[in-house]
């Protein structure tokens, strides 16, 4: 049996607790309500930035300590930073997770942001952002998000402009770092081997003397719909071209979210809620699969709709059959969302989609990294509700929401369409 | 340090949770059942590897192994897609150079399927012709995908000049030529001669009894039969570096380059393995990757990665440094590098280090074996590398029990820092 805990400390910090007892292990996550969203031009990356800043060392516990105390105990930690949030985590043997709260309530505050270690990781950053340009489909959704919004900071890549890499100071930094990580902008979440009542005792030990902080008023920024279908073109090194079409998306805490997500389901194959342990279901029975691939007008499709605050995009990429052009693709790619606005699905299609999303959930529950992330994850744009109720408002999507859907979000006229052109090739929108 | 201290010995896979039956056709089916899990795994391999294969046809097993779903004497591809993603379950089936293997995964009420699934495409594939032209065009695709890969790329210029006119040294995948030769009837008679049930090992883990299990496995696989099926050859000796090699793959217009740097390795069950696994987790692993990680990564800002593998296989194995780095820092990089199995190999490991890396390969272990899926590939290199059942409950033993100088010693005897493999890939220096 599982039971959960949901609190909130003095200063404000929210803590959800889950007790699994499947393995002696804990996970431990903290997450905070700062990412991509919360950047201007000219400091975009400052996020990520930050995040990596984070392993670098506080005053109990140096840059080089932390890494080896934590695999010393056979644990695992990472952090991710987001469109909307960022997060950490630890998952250790149960009688060790002292060590991540130690590690996570020292580093709420306490972060040394060394000026030469600043340095040294921008140029880690720099080269983690030129390995990502080596991929074509990189540079495609880079070109994609900047077409697509006009105001809004998800026009950049959450790692940042390269030019703002290279002037972004240590105060930058710092003060970003300082204004955003305060508990009552931050949410922990704990899953594992562990009594809820102990637990909760250890906690409010290591955070309760953190003061509360203000957390910087959201930001509000005004984007307006697409004025019209817009087209991109990137050209690089390759012989493989690609098509992405991105559609401006509802909100995750809209039900359109959810209506659209059976969409992409039924185009682009199921996909959940895992971050972690659980490998994906294939889509070859998906529409588009059948009438892309199976058609040898290409030769894969997915889709990826996500989870964000403000609307962001849903998009579908297909790697281009070699003997075919991206005009080909699109073509047969429009019969399909046409198809889709045109004529309601069967109810027995949403049916199986469900049942997809519910297996997803079944596989990505063995994982006890995973369980913590889901206790955390849908605090960051919308409620914990949100991801509790998740198969169960799949179940009320009707075959008139699946159409309405197609149909106000899959417009034409509110999409980016980009296309990556092998140097030398004719392309594109000929 | 008590090494031992958070491991449940008894929790960990033994002869007493494990059941493994041999049938009478030749398979061995290894059982772990997970009562909390709702969910089943099965993994598994044949001795249908690209060992089998000539320089000429390169990428057969490869081919074969991934056709094998596209259609079979009950069911059509479409078909068998469809049974298995309307149940949330997935299946496929892959190739490396000893054997050909599969893995899957169901909601436990849908092992029969899986099973079913399994065997139809083991047994009873037709290959159909229009499947393997569109097969023939997808991975023509991931060959091209690959040319552009600076991370492949260096990888597979490295296993080549390691392992000089040895399958270790060959792409499992082909290569554009091979693929372009290789005809229908290559494939089906790859299949007729190498897929039969001798030697062939299945693993199920989760939420199945033994019983029930094996039960099914006998249903489904009992009759598997094949008196025509060849057993692997004899392969060429590796032999030692007797210098240092080194080569460079122009990628144009790519930022990052990638360099991989190393020797051969030990077999997977050689008394070597264990203690330079050791070794090689403090040269480039524990931590943030170890003592690579911390001079390429953290001192000189150089890589976002940097870090050691240890790949022990059936007749030898490799050991490597991976790092991407920036075209302009290629030669910095491998320099230091250099050092580091320098200082590795004339300075050694002092205990500490040594208690580190066998606390973190105990503590560890709980992790790796939480779900099903660990469990599975655990118990399957039980089987591949014959380390008996008890294996993983002598573990923690056979960990501590290793000394530093053991670790130095075994890692002398294959990494010789004036004999290396040195391959990079990537845009020239500017």
């Amino acid at each position: 049996m599982s039971s959960l805990v949901e609190t909130k400390l003095p200063n404000g910090l929210t803590v959800h607790l889950k007790e699994i007892h499947t393995a002696p292990l804990i996970s431990h996550w903290v997450w905070y309500r700062v990412g991509l969203r919360n950047e201007i031009p000219g400091k975009t990356g400052l996020s990520h930035w930050v995040e990596h800043m984070q392993f670098k060392g506080t005053p109990q516990m140096p840059a080089g300590v932390l890494d080896k105390a934590i695999s010393r105990d056979g644990g695992f930690w990472n952090a991710f930073t987001y469109l909307d949030w960022t997060a950490y985590f630890e998952t250790m043997p149960a009688d060790k997770i002292d060590l991540a709260l130690n590690l996570e309530s020292e580093r709420m505050t306490e972060s040394l942001f060394d000026l030469d270690e600043v340095e040294s990781e921008g140029t880690v950053i720099i080269s983690e952002r030129e390995g990502n340009e080596n991929e074509p489909l990189f540079r495609l959704g880079e070109a994609i998000q900047a077409a697509a919004f006009q105001r809004h900071p998800y026009r950049f890549e959450v790692i940042g402009e390269m030019e703002d890499l290279h002037t972004i100071q240590r105060d930058d930094l710092y003060n970003h770092y300082r204004a955003h990580y305060v508990p009552a902008n931050a949410v922990l979440a704990m899953a594992g081997d562990f009594d809820s009542t102990e637990m909760l005792k250890k906690i409010a030990a290591h955070y309760n003397r953190i003061p509360a902080g203000q957390p910087p008023a959201p930001p509000e920024i005004q984007e307006a719909l697409p004025a019209g279908e817009q087209r991109v073109e990137v050209s690089g090194p390759g012989e493989t071209s690609y098509l992405t079409l991105a559609y401006r998306a509802p909100v995750a805490a809209a039900r359109d979210f959810f209506a659209l997500t059976v969409v992409d389901s039924l185009l682009s194959g199921p996909s959940g809620l895992n971050m972690f342990g659980g490998s994906g279901i294939s889509n070859k029975t998906s529409r588009l699969y059948r009438a892309l691939v199976e058609k040898e007008l290409a030769v894969s499709i997915n889709g990826a709709l996500q989870a964000t605050i403000d609307p962001y995009l849903y998009s579908l990429t297909a790697t281009v059959h070699p003997g075919r052009s991206a005009a080909d693709v699109l073509t047969a790619l429009d019969e399909q969302i046409d198809r889709l606005q045109q004529s309601p699905v069967a109810e027995e299609e949403i049916r199986r989609a469900v049942k997809q999303a519910r297996a997803l959930f079944a596989y990505g529950s063995e994982n006890i990294t995973n369980q913590a992330f889901w206790l955390g994850y849908a605090e960051m744009f919308a409620t914990y509700d949100w991801f509790t109720s998740y198969v169960q408002t799949l179940e009320t999507i009707t075959p008139a929401d699946v159409q309405h859907a197609a149909q106000t979000w899959l417009q034409a006229g509110r999409r980016v369409t980009g296309i990556y052109t092998p140097n030398g090739r004719q392309e594109a929108f000929a | 340090m008590n090494p031992f201290a958070s491991i449940n010995i008894q929790s960990l896979p033994g002869p007493d949770d494990t059941r493994r039956v041999v049938l009478q056709n030749g398979i061995t089916v290894l059982v772990r059942p997970n009562p909390e899990s709702a969910s089943v795994v099965i993994s598994g391999y044949l001795q249908a590897g690209s060992l089998f294969e000539s320089d000429e046809k390169a990428g057969l097993a490869y081919f074969t192994a991934t056709a094998l779903m596209r259609g079979t004497a009950r069911r059509s591809f479409q078909e068998i897609f469809d049974a298995l993603e309307s149940a949330g379950a997935s299946l496929g089936l892959g190739c490396s150079v000893h054997t050909a293997s599969f893995g899957g995964r169901a909601l436990a009420e849908d092992l029969p399927l899986l099973l079913e699934l399994l065997a139809e495409s083991l047994c009873e594939p037709v290959f159909p012709a229009e499947y393997i032209e569109r097969m023939r065009a997808h991975i023509m695709t991931s060959l091209a995908i690959r040319a552009q890969d600076t991370a492949d790329m260096a990888s597979l210029t490295f296993d080549r000049l390691l392992f000089p006119g040895h399958p270790y040294g060959r792409a499992d995948e082909g290569y554009p030529e091979t693929i372009a030769a290789i005809t229908r009837d290559d494939i089906v008679a790859f299949h007729r001669r190498h897929y039969g049930p001798r030697q062939m090992v299945l693993v199920i883990t989760g939420g199945i009894s033994p019983d029930a299990a094996l039960e099914q496995v006998e249903k489904a696989l009992g009759s598997f039969a094949n008196p025509d099926q060849q057993l692997p050859p004899v392969l060429p000796e590796v032999k030692p570096l007797l210098k240092t090699i080194r080569q460079h793959v122009k990628i144009p217009g790519k930022s990052q380059a990638d360099l991989v740097i190393g020797s051969l390795g030990p077999r997977r069950n050689s008394d070597d393995y264990l203690p330079i696994s050791l070794g090689n987790n403090i040269l480039g692993q524990f931590g943030m990757m170890g003592r690579i990680g911390d001079v390429v990564r953290e001192q000189a800002g150089l890589a976002y990665y940097a870090s050691t593998s240890l790949n022990g296989w059936i007749e030898s194995g490799s050991w490597e440094v991976s790092a991407g780095v920036n075209p302009d820092n290629l030669t910095r990089a491998t320099d230091l590098i250099l050092q580091e199995l320098k200082h590795y190999i004339q300075d050694g490991i002092s205990l500490e280090e040594m208690q580190d890396s066998q606390a973190n390969f105990i503590g560890r272990l709980p992790l790796s074996l939480e779900s099903n899926s660990g469990v599975a590939n655990a118990l399957l290199n039980l089987e591949r590398f014959q380390l008996g059942l008890d294996y993983y409950r002598r573990y923690p033993g056979l960990v501590a029990a290793v000394t530093p100088e053991q670790a130095l010693e075994a890692s002398r005897r294959y990494l010789d820092p004036r004999h290396l493999v040195i391959a990079s890939a990537g845009s020239k220096k500017s």
